[in-house]
């Protein structure tokens, strides 16, 4: 796992036709910290991770992950640099099995010729085998070894967010970007979220950013949080400052009479 | 019912791990290895022409039924691996090489049809790939010099290692020896990170690239992948026929790839083998109905394209799954027994449907 570094993001803009969707947005996420991205629905959460992920083109900014200019890298490139995500509509491989999902998210440690794959050689057997056991160090961690063999088509939804932060984690990233990972799920199945978040910061070093609208898993596990509306930053600071902001008050927690 | 208790990874890796799919293969294959010591000529070549069919249905379905990626044109690859070894050969290149040769033209020819179809999805593709069909198909008709045009090549007998093999028992032997090959190796492709990553552009390509596979590369890759083995079908389809005319190669044989991968069952490489089983057996039994039916009816023209479309149109009604899919549901009933219902495949059922072709 490569050492995690300051993911900072710089005067980022990007226009839809005539909407600023994201407009000047500049943060920084410091190693090993939790922040929280918190923000009305339509603020431009997603499409910030959109952008660190290349999957749009940004209008203006820089990103720089570490020494790393993400903007002049490809989509498919940007996981090598250390950073994997998660996305909001759950997006697993629904026709394969959770062990081949995960084994996937492995890829950017496999190397893929077609013609050793092919014949199946020692190799590629010997390196099959040292990834099944990666896979299965995180499958222990999140608790999945149930569902191993099952489809992802026959997996209940909260399953599959599990699936979908383990196929992630499997990357080995040193930084996480979460599109809210504990929407749709129940108390409990949240509680345990909470629970793995802290887990996967503390034991496996990773830094994290999360999307996240339940304001007590946001400030039972976040160090800071940055809160957006109307692709603007309104502020950044830590659960309680942000909780106690007169503007994000307004403009999302709602204010009380 | 037999329970699998897996204590190793390499049970995940291995091929045939349960005790009844060895018995299965093992059955098969003893009927393969053995079927040129009891079945007629007639039959043995028919046989033989079900493996060439077999082959190419893999070739395809490693790029639909894997990657989703629909293709009409792969006829052409057949064609452009027919014609490519057949003049190979009648220059005197020696069969191994032409084969190799074959191969890789097909792969490269892929590989670029690849990258020009790598941006595109559904309807689009689909068009592209009729269009590469056609163009294929007028080029072996109009390059007279090479292909001798409508006129038609005579492909030479098939000769490896100065031994002629031109008996019907002979070409069924090579033509089994590359089915295995191309079984073994798809199978292997898909127990690797290569064909896991078909897996993954097929379901989803947003986060495939998220989690670093090149999208355009994998198509490009499975473009090769696939025409490479569709050409080799073509080689042995060309010895085969032992005639080659470019009508044969036209949009008609891409249907039937196509109607034999979806009506065997995609995303299983399994199904392709059904789909060219389907295809083969069902003209026999048509010809054979013909003689058993009162005249009125057998004689009657258009008999067999009008069956052929029925059998083929209760299929897609009532087993979309295909025969893969019917296959898995035996199966299960024997492996459960006694306590398989009517229900029990609904859950299954919703896993084995490759319903998403972009």
């Amino acid at each position: 796992m490569s050492a995690p570094q300051t993911l900072s993001v710089r005067n980022l803009s990007i226009m839809f036709g005539g909407v600023h969707a994201v407009e000047d947005v500049s943060f920084d996420v410091n190693p090993g910290e939790i922040l929280a991205i918190i923000g009305p629905n339509g603020a431009g959460k997603s499409t910030i991770f959109n952008l660190i992920s290349r999957l749009y083109e940004p209008s203006n900014g820089q990103i720089h992950y570490g020494d790393a200019d993400l903007l002049a890298l490809s989509p498919h490139q940007i996981v090598a640099t250390g950073i994997a995500r998660t996305f909001q509509n759950i997006e697993l491989f629904e026709q394969t099995t959770v062990l081949q999902n995960l084994l996937i998210g492995r890829h950017r440690h496999m190397s893929a010729n077609v013609f050793t794959n092919f014949a199946f050689l020692p190799g590629v057997r010997k390196s099959e085998l040292e990834h099944r056991r990666k896979v299965e160090d995180i499958i222990d961690l999140l608790e999945i070894a149930q569902y191993r063999d099952e489809r992802i088509a026959d997996l209940s939804y909260g399953a599959r967010k599990n699936v979908e932060l383990a196929r992630a984690l499997c990357a080995e990233p040193s930084l996480l970007l979460l599109d809210e990972p504990a929407s749709g799920l129940n108390t409990e199945e949240t509680d345990d979220v909470g629970f793995w978040l802290e887990d996967i910061k503390h034991d496996l070093g990773v830094t994290l950013v999360m999307i996240e609208h339940d304001m007590n898993l946001v400030g039972q596990v976040a160090d800071r949080v940055l809160a957006i509306n109307e692709g603007k930053v309104l502020a950044c600071g830590t659960p309680d400052e942000i909780r106690a902001n007169k503007a994000v008050q307004a403009a999302y927690l709602g204010v009380s009479q | 019912m037999q329970i699998l208790f897996k204590t190793r990874y390499e049970d995940d890796i291995g091929f045939l791990v349960k005790t009844g799919e060895k018995v299965r293969v093992g059955m098969v294959l003893a009927f393969l290895f053995a079927a040129p010591l009891f079945l007629q000529t007639y039959y043995l070549s028919e046989l033989s022409l079900l493996l060439v069919y077999a082959i190419a249905g893999i070739g395809l379905m490693i790029l639909t039924g894997y990657t989703g990626q629909v293709s009409f044109g792969h006829a052409a690859f057949l064609g452009i691996g027919a014609y490519c070894h057949a003049i190979l050969i009648s220059h005197g290149v020696p069969f191994s090489v032409s084969v190799v040769a074959t191969m890789i033209l097909c792969g490269l020819v892929g590989m670029a049809l690849g990258r020009s179809a790598s941006k595109m999805h559904g309807f689009y593709l689909a068009i592209a790939t009729l269009a590469f069909l056609i163009l294929v198909e007028t080029l072996l008709g109009e390059w007279v010099s090479m292909t001798n045009g409508y006129a038609g090549f005579a492909v030479p007998g098939m000769k490896i290692l100065g031994a002629s093999l031109g008996k019907a028992w002979q070409q069924y032997y090579v033509n089994l020896f590359f089915i295995l090959l191309v079984i073994v190796g798809a199978a292997n492709l898909f127990r690797s990170p290569t064909g896991r990553a078909f897996l993954a552009v097929r379901d989803s390509e947003l986060s495939a690239r998220s989690l670093g596979v090149n999208v355009e590369w994998v198509k490009i890759q499975s473009f090769g992948v696939s025409a490479a083995i569709t050409g080799l079908a073509g080689v042995l389809l060309a010895h085969q026929l032992s005639y080659l005319s470019p009508e044969v190669f036209g949009v008609l044989e891409s249907l039937k790839l196509m109607l034999m991968i979806v009506v065997g069952g995609l995303g299983s490489i399994l199904g392709a083998v059904f789909g060219a089983i389907l295809i083969s057996v069902l003209p026999i039994v048509i010809s054979f109905l013909k003689d058993v039916l009162p005249p009125a009816i057998g004689q009657q023209p258009g008999l067999e394209p009008l069956l052929f479309g029925v059998i083929i149109v209760l299929f897609i009604v009532l087993e979309p799954l295909g025969i893969y899919g019917r296959w898995m549901k035996l199966r299960y009933f024997f492996e459960t027994f006694p306590y398989y219902r009517k229900s029990s495949f609904v859950r299954q059922k919703s896993y084995l449907k490759t319903e998403r072709l972009r």
